[in-house]
């Protein structure tokens, strides 16, 4: 059946800023989905609050709406846009919920819009759990047993009837959040309070446990004509118990017969038939009892996923697109596979290689909370392998991690003899590492299994590997049995462990092989196993006879990525790579990408000319590189990634492009750097660099206290924290040893209270200009990533900027720098100091770029090729005609018991853009769209610092003239009555009950302020915030972020939100250019 | 050759060697030496019953997916009483399988004497025959002497012109009871047939004599079958004359006919049509057909390396499915006669269930001829047959 005729435009959703549970997998959806349907002719709407995405470039819709994703402003565009249709099935759960908001409102009927892909019913069947689990029962399938709870009594009655353990699952949220298991009656009420809160509609689902069962996800796409496939089928090797999104997972699935693999086929067919999703992916998930065979559905999800993304890039067959193409009519016989180019997207992807997917955790950014996996993900990234086998594919997993320490150290400490079966039995982070280390003390198959209930298949082929290893180590390079070798690289195991076992350096163990002629070729991801030829260069390397490289002869740029999203390093970065791969394809450069995070656009085929699914590892890099011998390599644009590899390719003879490694280097080395700025005359906070406490100490009080401390070479200011004084300061350095082992601490003067700033510009090497300047909203001290931000500034004099953009572009040209350069700046009394120079790509590129309209990675790309500014045409910093507001999200509310509390070490996971003309509108946009409920009236309850307590003043001044009433605890109260303001006193927890947290649990306060003391944050402090956190109430840990609170709820108050797209804006913007040229 | 590998037991070298001369390194991971016509199966399950499909006869069968033998060997997996491939070929055989019930694949192979090669680039081998079609090749130790053993190949059959139904299929006849209420009694004319098209059948409720490939037509009225099945098999379905001669008389006698995989090539020769030989076949369960009545798609197992030519069927032979990738005849029915056939497997076995309901379909057509045209003569169902163990 041909395109849909009776619809012209379509409303796309997308799903807001990286939260663990939904990363740029959705970047990749709806980026796929938008280009589809601009392609086909339709005027493509844009709803999307997060700026560092891809689908929110201008180019990809006709109308972007860079706006909270709240039904409110949904309402609003479609009041703007009028569209004949929603999309809401690749924007996530977010998009779901939208939609079944909007659906609830009303306003689906109201403004007489189709939901394409699946109805409201399965939307709601899909995730109302009571009404799946009937539904699944009906069609004769089978489930485990449970039922809905929406009180703690009949949590306890259903559990009776069940019996422990059971499983809790909150309805319509996102990862299982919110979620757990229940051993035993004391763990009832902690687990279902959080669970009912959690859940928007006070509702969970108490479900018969599976722990332990073997757990499979089939991706299955349906279209109008009622054709379905399966397009991927994934078995997790942690079974049932751990989130999928926390497992490491593989395709196709591996140890079901053909008979247990057929009958879940067709029950997945029967689930999305009953569902009704009528075009489309869902994904649904399945659990298989090893003993009995025993087979039940667990959930489905009507609308792409992260696997959704993952069977994606597993098998080549782009669900979204396909998703996308069938929501408006399409039949999936009438699509082309693009791989192939000759068959369609009816068939079913069949796969000679094997797919590990490996989640990356930040639980060391979450000291309270254990490392432990359950059924709420917790995972804030993933890499995917490819690989011949499961060994190989596993270990370039385990590499392309990028852990802080060898694989072999990772082993080491889990391997204590004492806890390993402890950290066995419990799912955490580094299980896998604990169990290469059982099989090689010589626990058996067995024994492991019965330990962790990962099946004998995947831990036999683990054993595999650790008894080449053990081979290995009997011999010396010379002597090594040629087949053993092969064995060996065919099961992953990197040069540098080789070269660690055989005793050599990794240049002999390259020689040996190249002796043995045992080669790493690469071949083609293509859908169909070399049944067709493929036409689309996506490649993965293994050991084997054939390389299908088949590299071009044009002129080559590789463009290396940014490797699994984590904590500090995300979306920004991959947003970058991809900019960098349009313009040079453009240019007239063959692209190559290389990167090994399956949620990406950069890793998808289309992006670049070539794609290399590879780790990001020396060994990889430099094999692929030798492969297509491009004429440069980009290492500026994916973050820290490609940057630790920058001086090791370029030592190997790589000619990387634009800033050299050398200035990069200068930049990070404190030492260097700091000579070089007072030979500018540029001055920064004072600093020093200490191995031992006592050092430590005689530094601090010769800088003075407070002093900002932090380990050499870190990404997202890890193991970074302010020392108020000497006690902190001792406490500090004995955890620190073990944080940077052997390297120095650094420590610098604490600028208190001082103003922040992000400087980004681009440099051809002769001239520098900026791009944009962001003012951060907190103070300096907050870590960067984690602050909100506001461009232009709203509130440094222009003579300070001024000064600011000429010493950043002297920096520039000073380093030499060819790209692009961020450098952080903070104003304090007066004087600007510069804290930190990054001569590479930053995380606020995007935004600014979003902000601007203007393509600077694209313009840094060309850059870096040769061209000059002049050539480029970017000759003036952009100017901006309103406020751009960036607001970061955190993840707290997955690690329960940690202080939400901001810091220098970075704890957002992403983060939202909201515009408008007032500041405090735009921040109040920003601030809804992160994620908050911002209160328009009620109580604020201040608590602050004695620092802080001028400035509360002002603060609390705001607020009463906007109508909040006021309540703090004693000193505050005082000071604020002193000022003449009408206040409430409450009582400290410290100070008996009723306190400031009965206050808070019963409701009495909407909004809180709440700065720590001293730095060091005391008991009361952390259980007003961590309470806080728990019902939901907007908490900021900032004076100044206060204010730019007060000013978002008076603007609120006043105007509202309204929408704008961002063509309007540039628009606006250029008018506003003419008319002041014209003027 | 060989060589001791992380304690493992001493493995012999072994190549894959095709007539064109390309020669593949691995280890036999089942020893022997043995010929064949070389296919690729992309099927990601189903080893065994791949193994043990009548249609291999004469090839050796190499799988795409890396992992083979990951959950081991089990009775029911079993498409026939034996594996049927001359040779097996894999990245990897899983040694001990996932759990504790299924034996180990490589002692399977190695009880029947079928040489398995493990260690190789199969995709190298799969983009060769993509490119040049199915060749003939062998299986042997990296020890043999490569020019003989090409010599060897080389004199070979090719697989256009071989007959090898009379190698697989049954001695005698045998019967099998429905599953159920018996709906239908149905004549199984056994070229190699599959258990799982017996079962498929048995379990719609239908009661089955199973005859041997050369059993004349006549044999049915004396049963007095409600309807036949020509059954999938090995080979080049067009040397065998005296079978197509037969089975046009069974299309004559106006008993509803299915014909499936090569008792579909058989039913379009009978026909008047012609069949070709593919350039290398389709292995696999993933292959489209779209039905041309009502557009659908269905995915399905298939297994054939010859085709029927689509403009080669008379006037009144009608095809009703094709395969969507490259258009060939997937389907024919024959106007005014209740006589349909398919080359994939509807029975599946391994592959998705999508095209199932077409033995239930089959059945309620014969249900229907019988209703209305009564049963032919001699109804005595199953006097005069020896019984035989069910297959299914």
């Amino acid at each position: 059946m041909p395109r849909r005729d009776d619809i012209r435009s379509i409303l796309v959703l997308g799903s807001g800023p990286i939260v663990i549970g939904q990363a740029c997998e959705f970047d990749y959806s709806g980026t796929q989905a938008c280009r589809v349907l601009r392609r086909e002719g339709y005027r493509v709407i844009l709803a999307n609050s997060n700026p560092a995405t891809i689908m929110t470039d201008p180019e990809f819709a006709d109308a972007t709406y860079v706006e909270p994703l709240v039904p409110d402003m949904i309402e609003k565009i479609l009041e703007i846009e009028r569209p004949d249709a929603i999309l809401p099935t690749v924007g996530g759960q977010t998009g779901i919920n939208l939609a079944l908001a909007l659906s609830q409102r009303g306003s689906i009927e109201r403004y007489g819009v189709e939901l394409l892909g699946a109805n409201e019913s399965a939307l709601r069947l899909g995730e109302d759990r009571l009404l799946f689990k009937d539904a699944m029962l009906e069609i004769g399938l089978d489930v485990p047993l449970s039922g809905i709870a929406s009180s703690m009594s009949e949590a306890s009655a259903l559990i009776d009837e069940i019996g422990y353990p059971v499983i809790v699952r909150p309805s319509f949220t996102l990862g299982g959040e919110g979620g757990g298991v229940i051993f035993n009656r004391s763990e009832l009420e902690g687990v279902v309070t959080g669970a009912l809160t959690a859940s928007p509609v006070g509702t969970a689902l108490i479900e018969q446990s599976v722990l332990g069962w073997k757990e499979y996800e089939l991706e299955v796409i349906r279209d109008q004509a009622d054709n379905a496939i399966v397009v991927c089928s994934v078995e997790n090797v942690d079974p049932m118990g751990v989130h999928t999104g926390d497992s490491i997972t593989v395709a196709p699935q591996q140890t079901l017969s053909d008979p247990e693999y057929q009958q879940m086929r067709d029950e997945a067919f029967a689930v999305i038939r009953r569902v009704g999703v009528a075009t489309g992916g869902s994904n649904i998930q399945f659990a298989v009892d090893p003993q009995s065979g025993r087979r039940v559905v667990i959930e489905m999800n009507p609308r792409v996923s992260r696997s959704s993304a993952l069977a994606s890039k597993a098998t080549g067959f782009p669900i979204a697109k396909i998703a996308a193409q069938l929501a408006v009519g399409y039949t999936l016989d009438e699509i082309r596979n693009d791989i192939t180019g000759k068959t369609f997207a009816a068939f079913e992807p069949t796969l000679d290689y094997t797919v590990v997917k490996i989640p990356r955790w930040a639980f060391e950014k979450f000291p309270a909370s254990p490392n432990v996996l359950g059924t709420s993900m917790k995972s804030v990234g993933e890499v995917m392998a490819i690989g011949g086998n499961f060994r190989e594919a596993l270990m370039k997993g385990l590499s392309g991690l990028e852990l802080d320490a060898e694989l072999g150290q990772m082993e080491s400490r889990a391997s204590d003899p004492v806890t390993l079966r402890r950290r066995l039995s419990t799912p955490h982070g580094e299980r896998i590492f604990a169990v290469f280390a059982a099989l090689r003390q010589g626990w058996t198959v067995d024994e492991v299994n019965a330990a962790t209930s990962i099946d004998r298949w995947f831990l036999r082929e683990i054993e595999r590997i650790v008894r080449i290893e053990t081979e290995l180590a009997c011999w010396s390079v010379d002597t090594v049995p040629a087949a053993l070798l092969r064995d060996a690289k065919h099961s992953g195991i990197a040069d540098q462990r080789l070269a660690q076992l055989l005793g050599c350096a990794a240049d002999a163990v390259r020689r040996a092989l190249e002796e043995h002629e045992i080669r790493r070729v690469f071949k083609r991801v293509d859908t169909c196993a070399a049944e067709f030829p493929a036409t689309t260069p996506y490649l993965y390397s293994t050991f084997g006879d054939e390389d299908e490289a088949d590299p071009g002869s044009g002129e080559k740029v590789m463009i290396l990525g940014s490797g699994p999203n984590r904590i500090g390093q995300g979306i920004e970065f991959d947003y970058c790579c991809v900019h960098a791969a349009f313009s040079l394809s453009k240019a007239g450069f063959e692209t190559i990408m290389v990167n090994c995070n399956p949620e990406t656009v950069s890793t998808d085929y289309d992006t670049s000319d070539r794609l290399y699914f590879e780790p990001l590892t020396m060994e990889n890099v430099l094999a692929i590189y030798e492969r297509e011998r491009p004429s440069g390599v980009i290492v500026q644009l994916g973050g820290q990634t490609p940057l630790k590899l920058a001086r090791g390719l370029e030592a190997a003879g790589v000619p990387i492009l634009g800033t050299s490694p050398d200035a990069i280097d200068l930049a990070e080395d404190r030492k260097r750097f700091g000579t070089l700025l007072s030979e500018e005359g540029i001055l920064q906070p004072r600093h020093g660099n200490a191995s031992s406490l006592e050092e430590a100490l005689s530094i601090a009080d010769e800088i003075g206290f407070p002093v900002v401390v932090r380990p050499s070479y870190v990404l997202g200011g890890r193991a970074m924290a302010v020392c108020w004084n000497a006690a902190s300061l001792e406490r500090y350095m004995l955890h620190a040893t073990d944080v940077s082992a052997g390297r120095p601490v650094l420590l610098d003067r604490f600028l208190q209270n001082a103003t922040e700033i992000d400087l980004d510009l681009l440099c051809d090497g002769r001239t520098a200009v900026v791009c944009g300047i962001l003012e951060h909203i907190e103070e300096a001290g907050i870590h960067s990533g984690d602050s909100a931000a506001v461009l232009p500034p709203h509130s440094v004099p222009p003579e300070l900027l001024q000064r600011m953009r000429e010493i950043a572009g002297r920096l520039a040209l000073r380093l030499g720098v060819v790209g692009l350069m961020n450098v952080q700046f903070a104003v304090h009394e007066g004087e600007i100091y510069v804290l930190e120079v990054n001569p590479r790509a930053s995380r606020t590129v995007p935004f600014i770029a979003k902000a601007t309209g203007q393509p600077l990675v694209s313009f840094a790309s060309l850059l870096m090729v040769g061209r000059t500014l002049e050539e480029i045409g970017f000759l003036e910093e952009p100017r901006l005609d309103r406020y751009f507001v960036k607001a970061p999200v955190f993840p707290f509310t997955r690690f329960p018991g940690n202080d939400p509390l901001l810091g220098p070490e970075m704890k957002s996971t992403g983060e939202v853009m909201g515009v408008s003309e007032d500041f405090g509108n735009a921040f109040a946009k920003a601030w809804i769209g992160a994620g908050n409920k911002v209160p328009l009236q009620g109580t604020v309850f201040i608590s602050v610092n004695d620092r802080d307590k001028d400035a509360a003043v002002a603060v609390a001044q705001r607020l009463a003239r906007t109508g909040f009433s006021l309540m703090a605890t004693s000193g505050t109260a005082r000071r604020l009555r002193d000022e003449g303001l009408e206040v409430r006193s409450v009582r400290k927890v410290a100070e008996g009950r009723p306190h400031i947290v009965d206050s808070l649990l019963n409701g009495e306060v909407q909004l809180i302020v709440n700065t720590p003391l001293g730095g060091e944050s005391m008991v009361d402090d952390a259980e007003i915030r961590t309470t806080a956190l728990r019902l939901g109430i907007p908490c900021v840990t900032t004076v100044s972020g206060a204010m730019a609170a007060a000013h978002g709820i008076e603007s609120l108050r006043g105007d509202g939100l309204s929408a704008r797209s961002l063509q309007a804006i540039y628009q606006d913007a250029a008018q506003r250019t003419r008319d002041s040229v014209e003027a | 050759m060989s060589v001791s590998v992380a304690g493992e037991a001493s493995r012999e070298e072994g190549v894959l060697l095709l007539e064109d001369g390309s020669c593949f390194r691995g280890w036999l991971a089942s020893p022997g030496k043995r010929f064949g016509e070389v296919v690729f199966n992309t099927s990601m399950t189903g080893y065994q019953e791949i193994l043990t499909d009548p249609s291999y006869c004469g090839q050796i069968v190499l799988m795409t997916q890396p992992h083979i033998g990951n959950y081991g060997t089990y009775a029911a997996a079993e498409e026939s009483e034996r594996p049927r491939v001359e040779g097996f070929v894999a990245r990897e055989f899983t040694e001990v399988p996932s759990g504790i019930e299924g034996r180990p694949l490589i002692a399977y192979l190695k009880q029947h004497g079928i040489p398995a090669l493990a260690g190789i680039d199969t995709r190298a081998v799969v983009r060769r025959l993509r490119q040049k079609g199915a060749l003939r090749g062998v299986i042997a130790s990296a020890a043999d002497d490569r020019e003989q053993l090409l010599a060897e190949v080389l004199a070979m059959p090719e697989m256009q012109g071989r007959a090898l139904v009379d190698e697989v299929t049954c001695v005698e006849e045998y019967e099998l009871p429905a599953d159920g209420d018996e709906i239908a009694f149905l004549a199984v004319y056994d070229f190699g047939v599959k258990r799982n098209i017996l079962r498929s059948l048995c379990g719609a409720g239908a009661r089955l004599r199973v005859l041997p490939a050369r059993t004349p037509a006549s044999r049915c009225d004396e049963l007095g079958v409600d309807g036949v099945v020509l059954s999938n098999g090995p080979g080049d379905p067009e040397p065998l004359h005296e079978i197509i001669a037969n089975v046009r008389q069974l299309a004559d006698s106006g008993r509803p006919l299915l014909g499936i995989c090569l008792g579909h090539q058989l039913l379009g020769l009978a026909m008047g049509g012609s069949t070709f030989k593919l350039k290398f076949g389709h292995h696999g369960g993933n292959q489209p057909v779209r039905d041309l009545d009502d557009g659908t798609v269905a995915i399905t197992a298939q297994n054939h390396g010859f085709a029927l030519a689509g403009d080669s069927l008379p006037g009144n032979c009608r095809v009703t499915s094709v395969n969507l990738n490259d258009g060939t005849v997937e389907g024919f029915e024959v106007e005014g006669a209740p006589i349909f056939s398919v080359q994939y497997h509807p029975e599946a076995a391994p592959g998705p269930h999508d095209a199932s309901r077409l033995f239930a379909a089959f059945l309620e057509a014969v249900r229907r001829q019988g209703s209305g045209a009564g049963r032919g003569a001699g109804d005595a169902p199953g006097e005069a047959a020896s019984e035989r163990p069910a297959a299914g």
